[in-house]
């Protein structure tokens, strides 16, 4: 029975995050593509070496996109269910939706948010080749220390809540948790491989465009989610007395 | 915001109920898993390391990886 609502939970999440991947897909195609396009027009007229191109523009800005953005979507909303089901019950009075979308706030932060400011998405030409190895490791230590640190301040604000009532312990563990993530952000390494001639509004807008992206998928996701584990979790009565809320949903 | 307390109806419970650990683990390690590959071939693969040789993957989800904020070259 309970192993069954962890399978209906999770099959829902993946779904719910193939859906936030195509709303996330419509951002990153009319807001993203068009910086992404202006970079490697910079990166065409700057540099003599030119390669080969083994995937063409056009593949690589829609179907490649898309690839890339619904396995984002599915992969984050299978990983963000099966912690929906740790967290349900568990993290405060909260409903199944409002779990769902404070579990997708939390994850927005801690998986993008925390290592986008550290280490921010950069559009083709920026970045040296040469140190991808480096970069990676870091951008993926960033993800993991957000994850493992946001975790961490949920226990304490849990262990606090008792002790000094639900406002301060939450206080208390959010502070915790910038604390430590600003002194990772102090003590983890510089990483600045912007070309001298690039141009900064392009940069601006291009991270902009990125993180539009990551509001998307995970705004949606919460709210998606939060109504189909919200149906997985309070089924409804076949007679549902009149609610605002009683609208079908086109199937 | 207000502190407004519902009243409890039989369809919206005040807090749900917890689900096992036990419930939850088998599919959390096996599906956990499952995702994080998948994540690992849309953010790393053909970048800082590689499991199939060649630059087919990195291409291909070139422009996802650049927008989706995953160090690309």
């Amino acid at each position: 029975m309970n192993s069954a609502t962890v399978r209906n939970l999770l099959v829902r999440g993946m779904l719910a995050g193939l859906a936030a991947g195509l709303l996330a897909l419509v951002v990153a195609y009319l807001l993203g593509e068009p910086n992404v396009d202006k970079a490697i027009s910079f990166e065409d007229a700057h540099s003599r070496e030119h390669e080969m191109e083994v995937v063409s523009r056009s593949l690589q800005s829609t179907a490649g996109l898309a690839t890339g953005v619904l396995v984002y979507g599915v992969a984050f909303g299978g990983i963000a269910a099966l912690a929906y089901c740790f967290a349900l019950g568990r993290v405060g009075r909260f409903s199944p939706r409002a779990t769902a979308l404070l579990l997708s706030g939390c994850a927005l932060t801690a998986v993008y948010v925390v290592p986008f400011l550290k280490y921010p998405a950069n559009p083709p030409s920026v970045g040296d080749p040469d140190t991808i190895g480096k970069r990676t490791t870091l951008y993926f230590l960033m993800m993991l220390l957000g994850v493992l640190l946001a975790v961490a301040a949920t226990i304490l604000g849990k262990r606090l809540q008792p002790r000094l009532g639900t406002w301060w312990a939450t206080v208390l563990a959010v502070v915790a948790f910038g604390v430590l993530i600003g002194l990772a952000y102090r003590f983890l390494p510089v990483v600045n491989e912007v070309p001298k001639d690039f141009p900064a509004t392009l940069l601006w807008r291009f991270r902009l465009s990125a993180l539009a992206i990551q509001v998307a998928l995970w705004g949606g996701f919460g709210l998606l989610f939060g109504e189909l584990a919200d149906r997985v979790l309070n089924p409804r009565p076949a007679k549902a007395p009149a609610a605002a809320r009683t609208v079908p949903a086109a199937h | 915001m207000a502190q407004t307390v519902a009243p409890p109806t039989a369809t919206t419970p005040a807090v749900p109920a917890k689900l096992p650990l036990s419930a939850i683990a088998p599919w959390a390690v096996f599906f956990g898993i499952l995702m994080l590959i998948l994540l690992y071939f849309v953010g790393a693969e053909q970048g800082a390391t590689s499991v199939f040789s060649g630059t087919d993957v990195h291409e291909w989800v070139h422009d996802a990886r650049h927008l989706l904020g995953f160090p690309c070259h």
